[in-house]
């Protein structure tokens, strides 16, 4: 009977505090427990390390890894600046290439049959072997960098704007067909725009390989960036920096990622609620 | 207002050909509510896209105003089975899309399009995105969508088949309001008898395999009509129960056809349903 006719202000903060309880919880699962995973991770290498004595040459400590950002944190940032700028405009310049190619084609269906089994032939290509080509063809400057990250992820983009200008439902199609509308317009008010989630798939994959693709060209030509690092770092036995420029190596497309994913929310806010 | 006569439409199946209808014979007044019923694969929405110019018929001809229909036109609008609307599109810019697409100038239709969307209870929902409404709501949209064209003859395609039960009756009730108000040609698939009663001037029964007309029957009960009180239940039920007959009997016997020969105009390959490919 109280409870039935308690008077409803003291009823709000009751449900307000449920509610942030509830917001609360959903933080917890979504950073708390990743976090509790990486520390439990990061336990269990400190503990192998310090139980079955591994040579710190072999397998450094989290410790001395950690010692190495404080020691040498600015040179790691600086030459993460380099490998960054560099994948960044091989992204670019892929991204903008592989979406060209993909609205170009959509436009002739001769083109495309013609240019496609060979875009998807030079897909399966392992990049990673073209590098010594590469790099005879355009020497140790950048820019056997930028074309190496070019390379590899050019073809996600294309395939996968060319996958959406192929997805338009039918009965979107049908709607664009009654109501008179030309090719031109069913393209630009239909096709392209259900197209965009679709090529935003290509660009989360390409940035992840243009990552990959921007490590390989500096393993292969150590003059800067963290692939560098690496490779240096391995020929002279320092293994804790090795695994610091790795670590940076996997935040940095990590990030990358993220970023490209938040792009896509702010632009297409919609695009989540069809992707079913 | 809608004339079909003798159409007839085959279509070419992996085993043979397929005769989705025969000999149709069927004329809409100008004004008039016609309600289409017969069970899956009577051939209801191919008679639907026949009229409104999606397919082309295999025999006979449709006029609609007097115009044989070839291709799909502005004076027809066309309802889907789903809302079908542009998912990136605000609700005010998703019932926009034929006056872009056919255009007109803007700033005219706009204010239509927030009366409509007034009429069918959406206002204050213009800024929206689809995807944040009911399924009800969305197809409301799309009713408005239909009528921005001002058409003189719209075409629904089960348009609440994918509703639930009580949305359905709602949105029944709310199409007879627009009807009333705005006098279209409207030509209705379903395949609820319910539906058929409650908004048909007529309603046509097709039955399937191939698809016949079977028969026309008036409804002759007053409008407005409703599921309520007030519904005239006794005519309601008669209704009901003839159509319930129609539907479920079998049909009597097919009165021999010629075989499709070649050289008629018989499509042997149809576009799959999708945006014209190849350019104009």
């Amino acid at each position: 009977m109280s409870v039935a006719t308690r008077p409803a202000p003291s009823g709000e903060p009751l449900a307000r505090r449920g509610r942030s309880g509830g917001a609360a919880r959903a933080r917890y699962s979504s950073v708390g427990l990743p976090a509790l995973g990486i520390v439990a991770a990061l336990v269990v290498w400190w503990g192998a390390v310090a139980l079955f004595q591994i040579r710190p040459i072999f397998l450094p400590s989290p410790l001395a890894v950690a010692q190495v950002f404080g020691e040498q944190g600015d040179y790691l940032a600086h030459t993460a600046w380099d490998t960054l700028y560099r994948l960044l405009i091989g992204f670019a310049i892929a991204a903008a290439f592989g979406l060209s190619v993909a609205l170009l084609l959509s436009w002739s269906r001769p083109l495309e049959r013609a240019v496609m089994p060979l875009f998807l032939a030079l897909n399966a290509v392992p990049k990673v072997s073209l590098a010594p080509l590469l790099m005879v063809w355009l020497g140790f400057g950048p820019r056997f960098n930028i074309v190496m990250v070019v390379s590899i992820s050019t073809l996600p983009v294309l395939v996968s704007t060319m996958a959406g200008l192929a997805a338009t439902p039918s009965d979107l199609g049908e709607l664009a067909r009654s109501l008179t509308a030309s090719w031109w317009q069913a393209y630009l008010k239909v096709r392209l725009p259900w197209a965009l989630p679709h090529m935003f798939v290509g660009l989360k994959l390409a940035i992840t390989l243009a990552v990959i693709g921007e490590a390989v060209a500096e393993l292969q030509n150590p003059n800067s960036g963290l692939g560098s690092v690496v490779t240096l770092a391995g020929a002279s036995f320092d293994t804790a920096l090795a695994f610091a420029a790795i670590v940076v190596l996997s935040l940095l497309g990590v990030l990358l990622f993220y970023a490209v994913t938040l792009v896509e929310r702010l632009l297409l806010p919609w695009a989540r609620q069809i992707a079913g | 207002m809608i004339e079909i006569s003798g159409v007839s439409r085959t279509f070419a199946g992996r085993h043979g050909a397929v005769e989705a209808l025969r000999a149709i014979d069927l004329t809409v007044a100008a004004g008039e509510f016609l309600a289409v019923i017969g069970r899956s694969g009577c051939g209801k929405s191919t008679l639907l896209r026949l009229v409104a110019g999606l397919l082309p018929v295999s025999a006979g001809e449709v006029r609609v105003a007097g115009e044989p229909v070839r291709r799909p036109r502005r004076d027809i609008a066309m309802v889907f089975q789903r809302p079908a609307l542009l998912p990136w599109r605000t609700v005010l810019d998703n019932v926009m899309l034929p006056v872009e697409v056919f255009r007109w100038r803007g700033a005219e239709h706009r204010e239509r399009a927030h009366q409509l969307l007034d009429m069918v209870g959406l206002a204050g929902f213009e800024r929206r995105l689809p995807h944040e409404l009911s399924g009800g709501m969305q197809q409301r949209v799309a009713l408005c969508r239909a009528l921005i064209q001002r058409p003189k003859v719209m075409l629904m395609d089960e348009p609440f088949s994918a509703l639930d039960a009580l949305t359905r009756e709602e949105l029944a009730v709310q199409l007879q309001r627009v009807h009333m108000e705005l006098a279209t040609t409207i030509v209705f698939v379903t395949h609820s008898i319910q539906e058929a009663v409650l908004l048909g001037d007529r309603v046509a029964v097709l039955s399937p395999r191939p698809g016949r007309l079977r028969q026309v029957l008036r409804v002759d009960i007053p409008r407005p009509r409703s599921f309520g009180h007030n519904a005239h239940l006794k005519e309601v039920a008669a209704c009901s129960a003839e159509l319930h007959e129609l539907l479920l009997e079998p049909a009597p016997a097919l009165p021999p056809w010629p075989e499709p020969e070649i050289g008629m105009d018989v499509p042997l390959r149809r576009r799959p349903e999708g945006i014209p490919s190849g350019r104009p």
